[in-house]
């Protein structure tokens, strides 16, 4: 051996130790993710990720071949929502982008933490209108927390390491990250990142004292408080400290849709659900209120009704994560920006006096005992109300259950009984058609020993029902109930209701065979025509440790009451139950 | 209400996007926008002038802006005392009669003629809104054939009144 070559091998030697080996940017992306500690993806395949799947091949994360792009993004907004943990979504360039954006724009809307990749044409072709090439950048600027496109492989820990920050902290949301092909081709040595450098991103957590201190003050004059309760009492996990505040004060609570479990339903101090199709109690508490207190909740349209009635005699305190939602809709006196359980925490550990409020806890609760939520006895089929009294008897309340938008989501909401956080997903903000049965799937995933109960109208699981094929696969044992009134059940409400029965493209006069639409992905199905079928059919199925789907043949004319409509206040509800 | 807003920002590709974007989402209105850099490399900093409706939508602003990951710093300035300075350059018609009048009108103003042509001069003046649009008041009756302006841009002065006559909108501290 030449003196030369022993030199090299000496060096080589010495060197090895501290060299990372060179590596391609496809396997740097798994190596990156499983150091996210991603347990779990849903994506679909296509031109432009296929080195990014050819990593996962030879180094695999358990990955969910959705049917539809939409479908993926759906369930993992569903597994995000019950697991607190991000839901992590993959798609290629173009077409696969696009069909996210709904996705996107739903966890957006609902504060829901996702990291999404999407694959991109090679760096040098941007621009050129190349195959399958959209500006997912631009199209998803507005419609994520934030979003990024990778030009160097050097880059890319960083910033995969920042979007599962920016995603789960704060106020979560959907954070894209768009990865030209040629970037994963690329070979490397890139540092893996632990810390951030975020300087336009310093989330604050903890409350104003100054502001506490009013609050202090506020519920010592108040005589009619009341606590609007949101998701952000879920996302914060404060659930706990909210009921022990609650019980300290005696302060009655309304939940948002999407806050339903934040605050037992049982509870005697629960008012129910606030807004459109809200209680009566609920909406008259909050528009009679003289001290509201806003915990994580964003006082969107559905909730307030017309502003311009909206909690008039009320102090407004908020509590929220976002400062922006502070005052954007609502004149608010005591602002605390803070996460919610750190400003409970605060709040409970000064001791405050409890307001006077006998007189109004009285009031209310006769209210309760007056105006009960209630529907009409006639007309041919189920009774959707009892259909999900009966599900959630059989459930035991316990069910994780899912929703898309309209009538049946509004059932569920009124007549589930959500008992605990995290067992309720539905689309809140966007009001997507077509996300429960999808969210279901994720939901599912996130908790395979949960019973995931999918609540979809007969329209609305028509949008995503081919992932049947997922369920089959996977055995996933959802629990698919379509509450089938042959309809856009909540187009049809307004229609009858402002429209003269005009009933123009929200009926549904041919529908496919649900059962044998089931049986074709080897999946058992039910058609129910009375709630007497629909309970033996359901004790039979709900606890059991396989998919099914019911089809349950609701009152095709039944309406949500109470309703508030567009542009009256929380006090002009129609369909309240007569005394 | 006219309201002169500063942020200082990541010089991010996209950035501008993001910014415009959330503008026209939100439905603010942007009667101008400047951006340039700063003494610090890698950060920029913008200026718009915006119409808004009341203090809460200005407060809208600012946070919406605050949100935003890429920038820094938001500030409404307009009720400090800062300098805010625009440059305009107008090219006026000409006769060899009017000539030396447009020439006695734009002295007082510090505006220089920066080119001449048989028929036209294109006049560079610099100053705050009201200036600009005094001075093109003056020159109307000559004859505008085209006017550019680069929108104001605006900086602290370097003594301020008292913090307490100053009007804040954040809500951390």
């Amino acid at each position: 051996m030449s003196q030369n070559a022993k030199a090299e091998e000496f060096n080589m030697e010495k060197q090895s130790p501290v060299k990372t080996s060179p590596i391609n940017g496809a396997d740097l992306f798994v190596e990156i993710l499983k150091k996210e500690n991603v347990e779990v993806m849903f994506g679909y395949p296509g031109g432009a990720v296929l080195p990014l799947y050819d990593a996962l091949y030879k180094n695999p994360i358990r990955h969910i071949l959705a049917r539809h792009e939409q479908a993926a993004i759906h369930a993992a907004e569903g597994y995000a929502r019950v697991s607190g943990k991000p839901g992590v979504v993959l798609a290629t360039s173009g077409p696969g982008a696009t069909n996210l954006v709904t996705g996107i724009t739903d966890a957006m809307m609902d504060s829901i933490p996702l990291v999404v990749f999407t694959g991109q044409v090679a760096t040098g072709v941007i621009g050129s209108d190349a195959f399958q090439e959209a500006d997912v950048i631009g199209i998803t600027m507005p419609i994520t927390k934030h979003n990024y496109q990778v030009r160097s492989m050097d880059d890319l820990p960083r910033i995969v390491h920042e979007a599962f920050h920016i995603a789960t902290t704060g106020r979560p949301g959907p954070v894209l990250i768009d990865i030209p092909k040629d970037i994963a081709g690329m070979v490397g040595e890139p540092k893996f990142v632990d810390e951030i450098n975020l300087p336009g991103y310093q989330p604050n957590f903890k409350p104003n004292s100054l502001q506490v201190k009013k609050l202090r003050g506020a519920l010592a004059e108040a005589k009619k408080p009341v606590i609007l309760a949101g998701a952000g009492v879920l996302h914060a996990k404060a659930s706990a400290e909210l009921l022990e505040f609650v019980e300290k004060m005696q302060i009655p609570v309304v939940n948002t849709l999407l806050g339903l479990g934040g605050f037992p339903s049982n509870h005697p101090l629960f008012l129910g659900m606030g807004g459109m199709h809200g209680t009566h109690t609920a909406n008259i508490a909050l528009y009679e209120a003289d001290l509201l207190i806003n915990i994580g909740a964003r006082f969107d349209d559905r909730l307030t009704g017309n502003l311009s009635h909206f909690a008039r005699n009320a102090t407004v305190a908020h509590i929220d994560i976002d400062p922006a939602e502070i005052g954007k809709n609502v004149e608010t006196h005591i602002p605390i920006v803070a996460d919610a359980r750190e400003a409970l925490k605060k709040i409970l550990s000064l001791d405050f006096e409890a307001p006077k409020a006998n007189e109004w806890r009285a009031k209310l609760q006769q209210d309760k005992v007056d105006h009960p939520l209630w529907n009409t006895e006639d007309g041919e089929g189920i009774s959707p109300q009892a259909l999900m009294k009966i599900i959630h008897e059989i459930t035991n309340g316990d069910a994780v259950v899912t929703t898309d938008v309209g009538q049946h989501q509004m059932w569920t909401a009124q007549y589930y009984g959500f008992t605990k956080p995290d067992q309720w997903v539905t689309s809140g903000g966007l009001g997507t058609m077509g996300f429960g049965f999808p969210a279901a799937i994720g939901a599912q995933i996130a908790k395979p020993d949960k019973t995931v109960v999918a609540v979809a109208g007969d329209a609305g699981f028509q949008m995503t029902l081919q992932e049947l094929g997922l369920v089959a696969e996977l055995k996933l044992p959802i629990k698919i109930i379509v509450y089938n009134n042959m309809a856009l059940g909540m187009v049809r409400q307004w229609q009858e209701t402002f429209y003269e029965e005009r009933y123009s493209q929200s009926l549904i006069p041919v529908q496919p065979d649900f059962v044998k639409l089931a049986d074709a992905y080897g999946i058992r199905g039910y058609v129910v025509q009375t709630e007497e079928e629909a309970e033996k059919v359901m004790s039979e199925t709900l606890n059991n440790n396989e998919p099914v789907l019911i089809d349950c043949r609701i009152k095709p004319k039944e309406m949500v009451y109470p309703m508030i409509a567009p542009g009256k206040g929380l006090h002009e509800m129609i369909g309240v139950k007569p005394q | 209400m006219k309201r002169i807003v500063t942020a200082t920002v990541l010089n991010q590709s996209g950035v501008l996007n993001r910014i415009t974007g959330l503008f026209t989402r939100r439905q603010f209105n942007i009667e101008s926008i400047t951006v340039g850099a700063t003494e610090t490399e890698g950060i920029s900093k913008m200026t718009f002038v915006v119409h808004v409706e009341d203090d809460r939508m200005v407060e809208q602003v600012v946070k919406q802006l605050n949100k935003q990951i890429d920038v820094l710093k938001v500030n409404d300035i307009t009720d400090q005392a800062i300098v805010t300075r625009e440059l305009a350059l107008l090219k006026v018609m000409t006769t060899p009669q009017t000539r030396a009048e447009i020439n006695v009108i734009i002295e007082p103003f510090r505006a220089t003629i920066i080119d001449v042509a048989k028929d036209s001069v294109t006049i560079q003046v610099v100053g705050n809104f009201e200036k600009i649009e005094a001075m093109i008041e003056l020159l109307r009756p000559y004859g505008i054939k085209e006017v550019a302006r680069t929108g104001q841009t605006a900086i602290k002065r370097g003594s301020q009144r008292l913090v307490s006559e100053s009007k804040t909108f954040s809500i951390l501290n």
